[in-house]
Order: structure tokens, then sequence, then C-alpha cells
């Protein structure tokens, strides 16, 4: 009894951590701008799309990279009760790439009996999760929240993947989707192509309407997917993959996601 | 002058006929009407005019008005929001085209006239296009007109359009 008291504790404490009902995003206040221009991006995590009504994002593991390829930074980052906000200086024509990486390692253990959770990377598990942990049980994590800017014409040298977990390679560029135009893009799981992967897709404003009008599509054989847009306005897409390629040999589990966040304009 | 081997004879005397040729093609004209709107707050509209191909691609761009005053705000930002120009092309631009950008204009009719031997003209094939016409207005909507045509004009033409917010009427005049 005491046991299973216990376990249930223990799953107790496992259910913020493996929770994924809220969604995470980044909502750049325009996707299609010219060079010179300021963007201001929220950062939030809730459930209805596209509003702060829970928590902020932390950006600690935000990247921001340039037409040309190299990282750039936010400017003027604030943290507040339900968002975080910064802004980006386009000085270069071309697209940029705004990604929030949440990479870490997850443990849950026992010592000395009683139930502990830690959450860190790779490189510290071993100094900070003590050596006689019993019961412990680790799962990996790599996920990627990201948004698109274009200042001009859309260019592709900011979309090179870094073939780490799941990550967009446009067909159709990110910055060019109109309501009523199909547009397509693939999928890379690692740098290869994820094949036959669910993709989430729902539109802002659930607010205002009953339904989430959700998108569900799959990726084919190629690791593509392609998607009609119903309406212009701002949508977000999810995917997730489970597997065991882990880092953390003792981990047992990685859990990998993509989200993005797409503007559609009206033809 | 030494006279032409007689081989080449017959040639020189075709290049002599053919740029004596008078040069067949087609003058095209746009009359673009800017209506009168009783708002509160009224600023000029930006706009695009431009031949479409049929899979609605830029062949020529002929006229996009927008702020250039130096002294004001950047007005090159809004472009953007000619939203089918920008995405078919004017993004790609650089500011300003030479003949073809200049400063907004004020509520009233306004002529432009290309020569079928112009800059923006001489180059188009034969075919089936569109005249796109985009105006959109800062506190003001946006309003998009297509007129269809066929290039070269075998006749004089007269197209037209009818807006109904942002534009008035538009005509194209085609005279071969």
């Amino acid at each position: 009894m005491n046991r299973l008291i216990r376990l249930a504790t223990l799953s107790l404490a496992c259910v913020p951590l493996l929770a994924h009902a809220h969604k995470a995003w980044l909502l750049p206040s325009s996707t299609v701008s010219t060079v010179d221009q300021w963007i201001t991006v929220d950062a939030a995590v809730s459930n209805d799309l596209f509003y702060f009504n829970h928590v902020p994002l932390r950006i600690d593991a935000l990247q921001i990279v340039d037409p040309k390829g190299s990282q750039v930074k936010p400017e003027n980052v604030a943290t507040g009760k339900y968002r975080t906000t910064f802004d980006l200086h386009l000085t270069q024509n071309g697209t940029y790439r705004l990604a929030n990486i949440n990479s870490g390692v997850f443990a849950n253990y026992e010592e000395n009996g009683a139930p502990k959770r830690w959450r860190g990377t790779a490189e510290n598990f071993a100094a900070e999760v003590p050596a006689n942990a019993q019961n412990l049980r680790i799962s990996e994590s790599v996920g990627r929240v990201e948004a698109f800017v274009t200042a001009g014409k859309p260019t592709t040298d900011a979309l090179k993947p870094t073939n780490v977990g799941l990550e967009l390679v446009p067909v159709t560029h990110p910055n060019d989707l109109y309501a009523g135009e199909a547009a397509k893009f693939g999928l890379l799981l690692d740098g290869k192509p994820a094949t036959n992967l669910d993709v989430t897709i729902l539109p802002g404003g659930s607010r205002y309407r009953d339904q989430p009008q959700e998108i569900k599509v799959k990726t084919d054989a190629a690791g593509q997917f392609s998607v009609t847009w119903p309406a212009p306005g701002m949508y977000w897409l999810e995917t997730k993959w489970q597997d065991d390629k882990t880092s953390v040999k003792q981990a047992t589990q990685r859990r990998v996601s993509y989200v993005a966040t797409f503007e559609v304009l009206p033809q | 002058m030494r006279r032409l081997p007689r081989s080449l004879r017959p040639l020189a005397a075709f290049v002599a006929c053919a740029t004596a040729l008078p040069v067949w093609a087609t003058d095209l004209s746009v009359k673009a009407q800017i209506p009168t709107l009783n708002v509160a707050e009224y600023h000029r509209p930006y706009v695009a005019i431009w031949v479409e191909r049929e899979d609605q691609s830029i062949a020529t761009h002929l006229s996009v008005w927008y702020q250039t005053d130096a002294k004001k705000e950047d007005g090159a930002q809004w472009l953007k929001d000619l939203r089918q120009w920008w995405r078919r092309g004017g993004r790609e631009q650089t500011l300003p085209i030479d003949g073809v950008t200049g400063a907004t204009r004020p509520v009233g009719e306004h002529t432009l006239q290309f020569s079928g031997t112009g800059k923006q003209l001489r180059g188009l094939a034969n075919g089936k296009y569109h005249l796109v016409v985009e105006a959109v207005r800062e506190v003001g909507g946006r309003e998009l007109l297509r007129v269809p045509f066929d290039w070269p004009a075998t006749r004089k033409q007269q197209l037209t359009a009818q807006g109904k917010t942002e534009l008035g009427a538009i005509m194209l005049d085609l005279a071969p």
C-alpha cells in the first residue's frame, strides 16, 4: 500500500513535465516586412491561440538566425505575468528564423525513500543526480518553437536544418502563404525525412468560435505534407515524435517536438 | 567605299530593308480614377499598376505610387500593403524603380501612356495578359481590379473595369 501511494505520488509529480496540453508559441507582430523595420514578438504558453492567459514562454534558449545564417540577439526582452516580449531589428533583406529550442533531460528518482525530480542538461546530469538514486527514470526532450519573418524577398539560408530533432524544411516558403492556396513543407527528424508523422494545425482566434477547427495531416513517404489554408490569419502547427535515441546513456526515452507559427495572408 | 562581295549583297539588302520597316507595336494607355471619399482622415492611396501574365507573375511594372517625400517617414515600408504586387514581384525590386515609381497622386483621373517601343512594353511577348491596378490607403481599404487583354492588339480597343471602394473607373486603351 505504502509503495502504491508512493507510486501515485511519483506519477502525480511527473504530470507537469509530461503534460503537453498547453501550447507554446512565438507570435510576431508581422511576418512580411521591409529592411530596417522592427518587429515585436510575444512568447507565451497557453491553451487558447493566440492569447496570453497562462504563463510566459521562457526564451533562455532563443536562437534568432538572420538571412545570412548568423545569430542575432533579441532586444528589449521583458517577461511579464503572462508573456515574454522581445523586439527584433530587421537589418538585412531576407528571412529570419526565430527558434526557442527546449532540450533537456528529466529524471525521476527516489532518494532515501523520498520522490525527487530533476531537470537539466545531459552535461550536468552526472554531477547533479546522486549516484545512489533509486528507481531512476530518465527521459530526454528536444523541442523547437519557431516563427519566421521576412524583410523584402523571402530567402532560405536561415532555414538550413541543424539536423537535431524535428525541423521544418520549406517547399513553400513559410512567409509566402495565402488563403485558398496549398503550401507544402517537409519535416526532418535528425536530418532525415520524417515519414508518416501526424501534424496538427490550428487557426488562431479560438476565443471567438465554438470549435477548434483543427487541421490534421500526415507526412508522406518523402516526409512532406501539404495544407490548403482555409482563411487568412495566424496558424499554429505542432508535431511530436518519441524514440529511444537518447544522448544520456541511462535515458530510455526521447521526446521530440516541433511547433511553428505561420501567418497566412488574404489574396 | 568598296563594293561588298557578291555573296553578301542580298544580306545587306535585307538588313537595309528590315531597319527601314515601320516598327509594328501597340501603344498602351491607362486611365485610373482615384475617387473622392467622404472620410474624416484621408490619405492618398498607394497604387501599383502592372501587366500580369496568365500565371499571375508580373510581365512588366507600369507604375507604382507611394510616399516618396524624404522629409516624412520612410514610405517604402508600407509598400507591402500592396499585397498582390508585393508578393508577385514588388518585394524583389530595388527602390526607386526608374520610370515606374513616383509620388502618390490626388483624387482625380490620371492618364499614363506607354509606347509599344518603350522600356516597359518592348519586351512583352505575344499572349494573354491582365492589366492589374491595386490601391491601398492608410486608415482605409484595399481594392484590386483586373482588365484582361491580348497582346499585341490587332485593332483599337478600350477595355474597362469599375472599382467600388478605393478605385473608380479604370480604362485601358490599346492602339496598334
